[in-house]
């Protein structure tokens, strides 16, 4: 078997998992009780490419880079794209000379550095965060339909920044702040809520529909008890987009992104393993509990941070590594190809919410879902059938 | 349905049943008495008197007939449809967790008034209320569809998850059509979470013949209910016609959640925790569960009403709010407590 290398003898926790025939994410798993079928287990797994130094190895599948790179190329198209286009168009080399600091006619250099950059930089930044965070639940929970949104952490960010604007007519960075301590105090009272001796998949979604149910009636509350013209700001900060986004908001969401996006690759081993299965994740020598929270550490304050900047951008975070996931195929955790994926995703749909019915902007979180949740009803059909048979 | 065999159920003979009903019915009525005379205005029992025999248009007996009691009224009838179309999925579905609001049936009705309202120009409850049924009848049609894709079918795991995804993707076709036409937004929003304060006298009238038809509906498919609860194939073989069974639940379950949803909004977890204390307290025999269910939803509703209407004096916390506030820990509870997997 291609890339089969040694086990560890020393007793150590970092096994090849290769010699299992391939970890246990792209497998085909019941939906409710995430069990992979033998023959899933067995399949032997061909041309993966494993780096070793020392103890620490790393794998990667040659499809899940094809796909990065295709789909980080397709961002960057988008961004170029987006670049140009808009109620001041621009053509694309000037773009491009903006971009490298060429000195450009008229006003084509301000547009683009000072208003569609950064807002392009923070649509592929938004959108990787998110795709990453998804893409962590769905494999600790053991379930495509995890993401933060059902789960609830949007529906805290969501409460918390509607309560900031509300109560307290709070400044955009005031009500940025909101969201993400909402997101994260939300994610900890779910956790809380659903641990009992630990936390499995089915319990950790089902606390979160139930507390984002109740947090989404405060917030329609906090909507009805307000006036006119601060529902239409909360309403406008509750349909998600990216019409407001600067450079003050690129250092943050960039950095915190990176450094997340760096841990959560870290943490793939452990990620890896818990997704197979408690009990074999145990005798692999992970420490179950401790590992997973750690991994849904990363993941809320990935969707936290998102959220706050760009407001709630549905169905991102639930389709992208869903997407990754099929174009990857037989791969490996196919996080990062998630992360370009959503990049694309929140990329494209900025594009058409600025331009399907231009003059008029419609916000970008509208876009992803009524577009979104079409294809998340499909990928729900086919999931819950396959499955099963898997 | 099992309970868990933990605790033997609290009223275990007839009598006692029928005691206890009558008792929770005494406390249905106080709930109602609070409903009307507790508020912002205060009504004493002799101004009802005087609303009802004495008519002399003072602002109370205006306050009496159309606010405090249609309100009343209205949250009876939502409380008993709830509580019944709770019991009703439950036991047609096997499901512990099912209520109207997390299998998307609620957002379903919801989108339904929503169009009836906007693209139909339809403004009378006895209107749209068709387009509510519409809408929960396709949204329901849907989760169950997506939910029993695949050998094992439907587990409430798949059927929660399935609502959910049903009712976030209902509810941003919502708010996108609120986007587009920001007066829609602003009617919306008042409706966005159940709330009866919108009751008044032609709410009122216009919706209890279609509780009344789904109460009835609710009430012929009692006993098929209990046989389905064994499964199946054993219903199969004592001679029940499962599909039309089946047929004649989800027909009240969308005459009723649908009705009340369009009436006054999603109401959430009515319909999940009545049945389970009804369950409690009486056993799973629907013949009991059933009326039981029906009246403590209705003092849920109604106490719910009150509380949200006393707390943050002079303004009000609506139903849907209260409800939910009381009804997740429970729901939580329960995820805790069972061992899903077996379900």
């Amino acid at each position: 078997m291609r890339g089969a290398g040694h086990p560890e003898r020393d007793g150590s926790a970092s096994v090849d998992l290769s010699a299992l025939g391939g970890p246990g994410s792209q497998l085909r798993r019941d939906v409710v009780t995430g069990q992979p079928s033998p023959a899933a287990l067995a399949a032997a797994r061909s041309g993966a490419w494993v780096a070793r130094r020392g103890r620490a190895s790393w794998r990667a599948e040659p499809r899940s880079i094809v796909v990065t790179v295709v789909a980080g190329a397709l961002a960057v198209a988008g961004f170029v794209v987006s670049l140009a286009v808009g109620d001041y168009p621009i053509p694309v080399a000037h773009v491009v000379d903006a971009l490298l600091g060429r000195p450009v006619p008229g006003r084509s250099g301000y547009v683009v550095e000072e208003i569609r950059l950064p807002r392009g930089l923070v649509a592929m930044t938004s959108g990787a965060a998110l795709a990453l965070s998804g893409g962590i639940f769905q494999r600790v929970a053991r379930n495509p339909l995890a993401s933060p949104d059902i789960v609830g952490i949007t529906a805290g960010a969501s409460t918390a920044a509607v309560a900031v604007i509300v109560l307290w007519a709070g400044s955009s960075a005031a009500v940025a702040a909101g969201a993400l301590v909402g997101g994260a105090t939300t994610a900890l009272v779910i956790y809380l809520a659903a641990y009992r001796q630990g936390v499995t998949g089915y319990r950790l979604i089902l606390v979160g529909i139930a507390v984002g149910a109740v947090l989404t009636s405060v917030t329609s509350y906090l909507l009805v008890s307000a006036d006119l013209y601060t529902v239409q700001r909360a309403s406008a900060w509750l349909a998600g987009g990216l019409a407001g986004a600067g450079w003050d908001d690129v250092p943050v969401l960039v950095g915190a992104t990176a450094v997340l996006g760096a841990a959560a690759l870290l943490l793939s081993r452990q990620l890896r393993l818990l997704e197979l299965d408690d009990e074999l994740a145990a005798t692999l020598g992970v420490r179950v509990e401790p590992a997973r929270a750690a991994v849904l550490l990363v993941a809320v304050a990935l969707a936290a941070i998102a959220t706050s900047v760009v407001g709630p951008i549905t169905f991102v975070a639930l389709v992208a590594p869903q997407i990754a996931r099929r174009l990857v195929r037989e791969r490996a955790l196919a996080l990062v190809a998630s992360a370009a994926v959503g990049g694309v995703l929140v990329v494209a749909a900025d594009l058409v919410a600025r331009r399907a019915f231009a003059p008029t902007e419609l916000p970008a979180g509208i876009v992803t879902g009524v577009l979104g949740a079409p294809y998340l009803l499909v990928l729900l059909w086919r999931a819950n059938r396959v499955g099963a048979t898997g | 349905m099992s309970t868990g065999g933990r605790s033997p159920t609290v009223l275990a003979t007839d009598r006692a049943r029928l005691l206890g009903l009558v008792g929770a019915l005494a406390l249905l009525g106080l709930a109602a008495g609070a409903s009307v005379l507790v508020g912002t205005v205060t009504v004493r029992p002799g101004d009802v008197w005087h609303a009802y025999r004495g008519w002399t248009g003072t602002d109370t007996d205006l306050v009496v007939v159309h606010l405090r009691v249609p309100r009343t009224i209205t949250g009876l009838l939502v409380g008993v449809a709830l509580g019944l179309a709770g019991t009703v999925i439950q036991g047609a579905t096997r499901n512990p967790l099912a209520d109207p609001s997390i299998l998307g049936i609620s957002a379903g009705a919801a989108l339904g008034s929503v169009t009836g309202i906007t693209v139909f120009g339809v403004t009378s409850l006895g209107g749209y209320v068709w387009f509510a049924f519409a809408g929960a009848a396709l949204a329901g049609i849907a989760v169950h569809v997506l939910a029993s894709a695949g050998r094992i079918g439907a587990t409430p795991v798949k059927l929660a998850l399935s609502g959910a995804a049903v009712s976030v993707f209902l509810g941003s076709v919502t708010a996108g059509a609120g986007i587009i036409d920001v007066d829609l937004h602003d009617r919306f929003r008042f409706w966005s979470v159940g709330s009866l304060g919108l009751a008044d006298r032609e709410v009122t009238t216009q919706l209890a013949p279609f509780v009344v038809a789904g109460v009835v509906l609710a009430v012929v498919s009692g006993r098929s209910l209990d046989a389905l609860a064994l499964g199946e194939d054993v219903a199969r073989s004592l001679g029940q016609r499962v599909a039309l069974a089946r047929t004649v639940a989800a027909t009240s379950v969308v005459l009723l959640a649908g009705a009340a949803t369009a009436a006054v909004g999603p109401v959430a977890f009515v319909g999940l925790t009545a049945p389970h204390a009804a369950r409690i307290l009486v056993g799973p025999g629907h013949r009991w569960v059933l009326p039981w269910a029906a009246v403590l939803a209705a003092v849920l509703v109604l106490g719910a009403d009150v509380v949200g209407r006393v707390v943050v004096q002079p303004r009000e916390l609506q139903v849907g709010l209260v409800t939910a506030a009381f009804g997740a820990p429970w729901f939580v509870a329960l995820v805790r407590r069972r061992r899903l997997a077996q379900l």
